[in-house]
């Protein structure tokens, strides 16, 4: 599927068009072949999860992305060019990702590729984008950018990653809900990831992990695990994803009734999940970590209600034309500022055409810091061009009322730690 | 020309066909291709259990990950250069591949598609047990660095489309061998009717335990070569889809003809590719066609040639 996403009218397109022709004739020979290079609209690949599981996060990445490309292209575009987006189904499958980099590359020649989420997929395409040399920018909230394990030409300016959530948690969890936490996950990658950095963030706070309960990834039935919940647990720390999620919570509060440990839980578990829905109940008083406040809060900055509107969410998270349709809001803004990042990328180096993803790739691992704005509205953040990973605030909300309310906001410095590669040692 | 000579000519000419293509084939249908190739020798070893022997497996992804991960993990975790790891990838889906017969062969009809297909879910959940060393659903890279085997570096999209045009020529060219000599008669007179082959004299279990272990072995090495050239090993590939996927290459192809395996991996890779192009409702247009072909070739297209045209095509 190809968009051109314009802002301008035919008819404001074609005035345009005439006089750039016009302009263009009076121009040297040279000058008029270097025109016609830079007028051809900038190609952003965009890899979409748009079947398969994360198809939820697809939509929505989407609309993002959609509206994003709106206002870029009605401020002007990128170095006055416009940006076309094409968008490609990776089925959320390792192996149709890298065909779709592929396609990008070779078929559609892209300037970049965009837009991954799920981990399976960016760590099954990004070796071919690096062959390729095909920058690869990723939303993907996985540690796989910032542990070395892929190349040089993907990089995650958008969205922090999930070493740097978690760890950012363990303060806030240890002061003021408790320091014995048993942690329920499911027993693949994502999982062990929270297991691993959460456990070792705690411990350093002076808290410790009491039980770790993994749960098989085929389970549909949880009451079974609870009983290996230690007596003196204060905090239960749970990130169950799937569709299992709501028998989950029901049965949580089926095991405890009125007299619960705080629960804390990443929002992952109930993204395009509407809180309010029956069987929730449960989860009224629990914390969450969001990577962006799905209900807009009392103190909403500009940048929030811009980035709604463009976008057309409501203040609760949901479409605005059709409140059922909840949308996954603690990820989706990854889209919206990694294309602005694209975009300054693609300014400061100077780009041309895809002779120039070289010096794209330099002007980004340049980059330091992104201030909050309308580029970055989830707030403000530092870019470490060595390990091509993103560094942002973090939130924490609990639900009152049936909606989520913001209680405690990260510092960037609590998610912070030590570099575990050096990217731009790697050759171009 | 004789028959024989002329079925040998058309086949060695597709191997002719696609070692030429590389010189001519565009970036993009290029690393198609390569891909292609490495899918249909996949295809190729679960054709000679289905298509040649009649044992409808619902398992191969078992075989497939086996050799995927056998050369990933002894890679990422022993670092053995891409020979040996190739080689224990092979060695690993044939023992596998032995393992689940001895097992699953006590077994016939329904009964072998559970078995086979209850032992690859307990693979695909072994591989998630695991994730310390596999890294469960999210994979791991083979970083180009280790992905160059005697000294050519297999990330090179050249020498990628060599080394798949290589294990496909070996797979396509072995199934051929097989099926015109006398143990592969014998497993398409299995197929037909194994209470006569037995009375007959044949010990059919030992038979059909062989070309289990060819098949997986087969199944396994493209498993390995998969991992080795594209990059990237992962637990989706163990899963039941990719069971399901050689399955439907070979049907559409022609399950029972050499040439329908890699007919039908084509057939199927470019349906998607191209229908994806035109609408999001792709699987609907690759559903639809995947109807049309049951309905007008029940044999699939190879063997809806073989049908009119070509009787006596292997």
């Amino acid at each position: 599927m190809t968009k051109l996403i314009k802002g301008t009218t035919r008819r404001g397109a074609l005035k345009t068009l005439a006089g750039a022709a016009a302009g263009t004739a009076a121009l040297p020979l040279w000058a008029r072949y270097a025109q016609a290079q830079s007028s051809e609209p900038i190609k952003i690949g965009f890899q979409q999860h748009s079947t398969g599981i994360g198809a939820a996060y697809g939509r929505w990445y989407g609309r993002t992305t959609e509206a994003a490309v709106k206002v870029i292209n009605d401020g002007g575009g990128i170095n006055g060019r416009m940006i076309e987006v094409i968008a490609e189904d990776d089925g959320t499958d390792p192996k149709r990702g890298a065909e779709v980099v592929e396609k990008f590359a070779n078929q559609h020649n892209c300037d970049v590729a965009f837009g991954t989420l799920f981990s399976h997929v960016v760590i099954g395409s990004s070796p071919r984008a690096g062959e390729l040399k095909l920058p690869y920018f990723v939303v993907s909230e996985g540690h796989h950018v910032a542990s070395g394990m892929l190349n040089r030409y993907t990089l995650q300016p958008g969205i922090t990653d999930v070493k740097s959530q978690v760890q950012a948690m363990a303060p806030y969890v240890s002061e003021n809900l408790g320091k014995k936490v048993t942690m329920i996950f499911p027993d693949f990658a994502f999982g062990h990831d929270h297991r691993d950095f959460f456990s070792a963030a705690i411990e350093a706070q002076g808290g410790e992990v009491l039980e770790k309960i993994a749960i098989p990834p085929t389970e549909t039935s949880f009451t079974k695990y609870f009983p290996r919940i230690p007596r003196d647990t204060e905090v239960l720390y749970h990130v169950m994803v799937g569709p299992a999620v709501l028998t989950f919570v029901k049965e949580l509060g089926e095991f405890f009734g009125p007299s619960s440990p705080a629960i804390f839980g990443f929002i992952d578990s109930l993204e395009a999940v509407d809180i309010a829905s029956p069987g929730l109940e449960f989860l009224e008083g629990t914390y969450f970590w969001e990577g962006n406040p799905r209900y807009a809060q009392a103190d909403q900055t500009e940048y929030d209600k811009a980035f709604r509107a463009a976008v057309g969410v409501d203040d609760n998270g949901a479409s605005i034309s059709d409140p059922t349709d909840v949308s996954t809001y603690a990820h989706m803004f990854g889209c919206w500022e990694t294309l602005h990042v694209i975009k300054h990328g693609l300014e400061h180096s100077g780009y041309q055409g895809p002779g120039d993803r070289a010096k794209l790739i330099e002007a980004v691992e340049a980059l330091t810091d992104f201030p909050e704005g309308h580029a970055h509205p989830q707030g403000a953040k530092i870019f470490n061009g060595k390990t091509h990973q993103v560094f942002g605030h973090q939130y924490i909300s609990r639900v009152e009322n049936g909606k989520l309310v913001r209680v405690h906001t990260t510092s960037i410095e609590d998610t912070l730690y030590p570099d575990e590669v050096d990217y731009t040692t790697q050759p171009l | 020309m004789t028959a024989s000579s002329r079925v040998i000519v058309l086949h060695l000419g597709l191997l002719a066909l696609l070692f030429g293509l590389q010189f001519i084939l565009p970036a993009y249908h290029h690393g198609n291709l390569a891909r292609i190739m490495v899918l249909a020798s996949y295809a190729v070893g679960y054709n000679i259990l289905f298509g040649y022997t009649g044992l409808l497996s619902l398992g191969h992804a078992l075989f497939f990950a086996a050799g995927m991960y056998g050369m990933g993990l002894t890679i990422q975790h022993m670092g053995f250069t891409p020979a040996p790891a190739l080689i224990v990838g092979i060695v690993a889906g044939a023992f596998v591949a032995g393992a689940l017969a001895l097992l699953a062969l006590r077994t016939v009809g329904v009964s072998f598609m559970i078995v086979t297909l209850m032992f690859a879910q307990a693979g695909y959940l072994t591989v998630l047990y695991f994730g310390e060393y596999t890294r469960g659903d999210e994979g791991f890279v083979i970083q180009q660095a280790q992905r160059v085997l005697w000294g050519v570096d297999l990330s090179n999209a050249t020498n990628r489309y060599f080394a798949a045009w290589g294990l496909f020529s070996v797979s396509f060219g072995l199934s051929l061998w097989l099926v015109r000599s006398s143990f592969g008669r014998t497993l398409i007179a299995i197929r037909e009717n194994e209470e006569r082959v037995r009375m007959l004299g044949y010990d059919t279990y030992k038979h059909k335990l062989t070309a289990m272990i060819i098949s997986g072995t087969i199944s396994a090495a493209a498993g390995a070569f998969y991992g080795l050239l594209f990059g990237y090993a992962g637990a989706s590939f163990a899963s039941v889809q990719y069971s399901i996927f050689p399955l439907l290459w070979v049907l559409l192809g022609g399950a029972g003809t050499v040439l329908g395996p890699f007919v039908g991996t084509l057939f199927m890779f470019y349906l998607i590719d191209l229908s994806s192009g035109i609408t999001s409702a792709y699987l609907l247009i690759a559903g639809l066609a995947l109807v049309l072909l049951t309905l007008f070739a029940p044999q699939g297209l190879i063997g809806e040639i073989r049908r009119r045209f070509w009787k006596n095509l292997p």
